[in-house]
């Protein structure tokens, strides 16, 4: 459905893209995950045909991004990490307008409307101007603008965004809702833990290079994070942490006013060994108990990031 | 315009079109400045009679006449000319570099809307709106019928000239809100050239011909004609004026009276069609090249859809910055 081959981008002496190659199937929820600047935008961009890569190819259904942006642009819905709407245009008129843009007939959009907005919750809106939505209602819809053309490929940057966690969990049902609808969803985001119970595959981007990609388990097996295990103490938890770095299968380590994160690679006996040697060490343990790995300790892993101690 | 645009709404109304239309109407910023600039028009207007009729009674008692009246049309017509020039690229230059700031035009150009449709209908939409406020003025002009002097076909042929002439800065400022990235850049470049094409090819005709005609009157043969002309005929207001007197393309060119068989070696105004049309096209042409990205040659890629702007080339995705409360909308007068 999408192919990437050695994508590179360049901007002045900022390398955003550096020969990223990545293949996603239909119907799949590929997770686009990374830090800020990574070059997820950047790839989004190429896709949606807005922008030109140095070298390197992007195809959408078996069409070339560059060489026939117009079949491109009729597979996919792209919705960017930062859009804007126009004064004083009505929501279903807003709707009215991309729809024509795609070379909707009247009668059709006619009809689709009430559906497109019923999806994203929105209908009581109908009338209302779009330049008075709250974030999250201008975020469905535009939401509801990219499927105007009922697009195989969805390409979604950052959705969730600047959402709070009410907005945020509806963004994720209708994203839910997509998926049963067998829709190709790229969505690329922060918010992973979000993320992690709807994707299928990830990948993970830094510096413009692709730095894992395939289906979450598989990743979370090649890191080797089994568990996640958090411990809670009375005291003492950064002395802790810090022993814990020394013992065997114990990954990376954070510590946070909830206890302690250890990440894990042993199975029961060595977790059992483990606690031992805490109670050993007289550590005052009020709960030792083993987490569901996210994606967000994969991320962590994965990119070695600097913000955790 | 648009009439092969044949999906989406009507045959000759594209979806962009009908956005644009109906967009404009409901902002009262339309309407006061129609208001505004019929005011300045009229004020004008009756300025003018004030002072010919109290100059007239004093010198020879002399009425308003048909002659006083013709003058009133120039008048009229050259201060609605540099209206145009004043209005028209405040209209256009903020059409393309104002979606950008507002961050609705990259979801604009990923719809199946050629870059075509998408410029000509922006730039359709200002310049009807521009037609609309010229057409508004004509009531002014009604007072010259009244006194006589004018006939309804030199009417026609201004009002040509300036639908002209709007194509003209419109195409430009278009041009500019597409090469560069922000509206404010591209309002300053529009009225840049307009000034260039009004007053620059203006006071480089008056020097060159102060030169031309010394020389023109030492030599021992005199030439048919001088080609200072030309550069008039690059000018908005000389063409203009040559629509209402032809006698003033002769003058240009600084043509032999020797001999009344000499004639200019063409008028102002056509010197000025003709001139402009190919840069109308030409700046058509560069803003539907250039508001998508563009594939140069074979294989050579080119990112031809960087705007121009100090900032560029640093960071993610550098025409895309976030600006939830954008308070300079397009800057439209």
């Amino acid at each position: 459905m999408i192919e990437i081959r050695n994508l590179s981008k360049r901007y002045g002496s900022f390398q955003a893209l550096d020969s990223i190659s990545m293949t996603i199937g239909a119907g799949t929820v590929f997770g686009f995950v990374g830090p800020n600047g990574a070059g997820k935008s950047t790839t989004m961009s190429i896709l949606a045909t807005l922008l030109l890569p140095d070298s390197g190819s992007a195809k959408v259904s078996g069409f070339d991004v560059t060489r026939q942006p117009k079949e491109v642009r009729r597979r996919i819905g792209y919705m960017p990490d930062f859009f804007g709407v126009y004064d004083r245009f009505k929501t279903d008129e807003y709707l009215h307008f991309y729809g024509a843009s795609y070379g909707i007939a009247r009668s059709e959009r006619e009809k689709l409307i009430p559906q497109l907005l019923e999806l994203v919750n929105l209908s009581d809106k109908k009338e209302a101007y779009v330049d008075g939505l709250s974030r999250g209602m201008k975020q469905r819809l535009c939401l509801a603008r990219s499927l105007v053309h009922d697009p195989e490929v969805l390409i979604l940057d950052e959705p969730a965004s600047g959402l709070d966690p009410r907005a945020r969990i509806e963004m994720r049902e209708i994203l839910k809702e997509l998926k049963r609808m067998g829709k190709t969803i790229i969505i690329s985001s922060h918010i992973l833990p979000e993320l992690a119970e709807m994707v299928d595959e990830i990948g993970v981007i830094e510096h413009g290079r692709m730095v894992a990609q395939g289906k979450v388990s598989d990743i979370q097996n090649r890191m080797r994070i089994n568990r996640v295990l958090h411990i809670r103490t009375l005291s003492g938890s950064e002395q802790l942490a810090e022993q814990l770095q020394d013992e065997p299968h114990v990954g990376r380590v954070f510590v946070d006013a909830a206890g302690i994160q250890v990440h894990f690679s042993g199975q029961d006996a060595e977790q059992m060994q483990l606690l031992r040697r805490i109670l050993d060490w007289n550590y005052e343990v009020v709960s030792f108990n083993e987490a569901q790995t996210n994606l967000e300790d994969v991320f962590l892993e994965i990119t070695k990031g600097g913000a955790a101690t | 315009m648009s009439a092969r645009n044949k999906n989406g709404g009507s045959l000759w109304i594209n979806p962009v079109l009908d956005k644009e239309f109906r967009l404009r109407m409901r902002t009262p910023r339309s309407f006061i400045a129609l208001l505004a600039y019929v005011l300045v028009l009229g004020l004008l207007a009756i300025g003018f009679i004030y002072v010919a009729m109290d100059f007239g009674s004093q010198q020879t008692g002399m009425r308003f006449d048909p002659t006083t009246s013709r003058m009133l049309f120039y008048v009229l017509s050259i201060a609605q000319l540099v209206l145009i020039a004043f209005m028209t690229p405040a209209l256009t230059a903020g059409v393309i570099s104002g979606e950008r700031e507002k961050q609705t035009l990259n979801i604009l150009l990923t719809t199946q809307q050629s870059s075509s449709a998408i410029v000509l209908s922006k730039l359709v939409s200002s310049l009807a709106f521009m037609a609309l406020i010229v057409l508004a003025t004509l009531p002014v002009y009604s007072i010259v019928f009244l006194y006589g002097g004018i006939s309804p076909s030199q009417l026609v042929r201004v009002f040509l000239f300036y639908l002209f002439t709007m194509l003209l800065l419109g195409a430009l400022g278009i041009m500019c809100s597409t090469l560069f990235k922000r509206t404010i850049v591209a309002v300053i470049m529009t009225y840049g050239l307009t000034m260039f094409i009004f007053l620059v090819t203006g006071v480089a005709y008056i020097l060159l011909m102060a030169i031309a005609e010394r020389s023109y009157y030492s030599g021992t043969v005199q030439p048919d004609y001088s080609w200072v002309g030309f550069i008039f005929g690059l000018n908005p207001v000389g063409a203009l004026i040559s629509i209402f007197e032809p006698e003033m393309s002769r003058q240009a060119f600084l043509v032999n009276t020797a001999s009344l068989q000499n004639k200019a070696p063409i008028a102002l105004w056509v010197e000025f069609l003709l001139v402009y049309a190919v840069v109308i096209a030409a700046s058509l042409w560069v803003a539907i090249r250039r508001i998508r990205p563009v594939r140069r040659g074979n294989g050579n890629l080119e990112s031809g859809n960087d705007p121009i702007g100090e900032e560029g080339g640093s960071g993610e995705v550098a025409e895309m910055k976030p600006a939830q409360n954008d308070p300079d909308r397009k800057l439209e007068k």
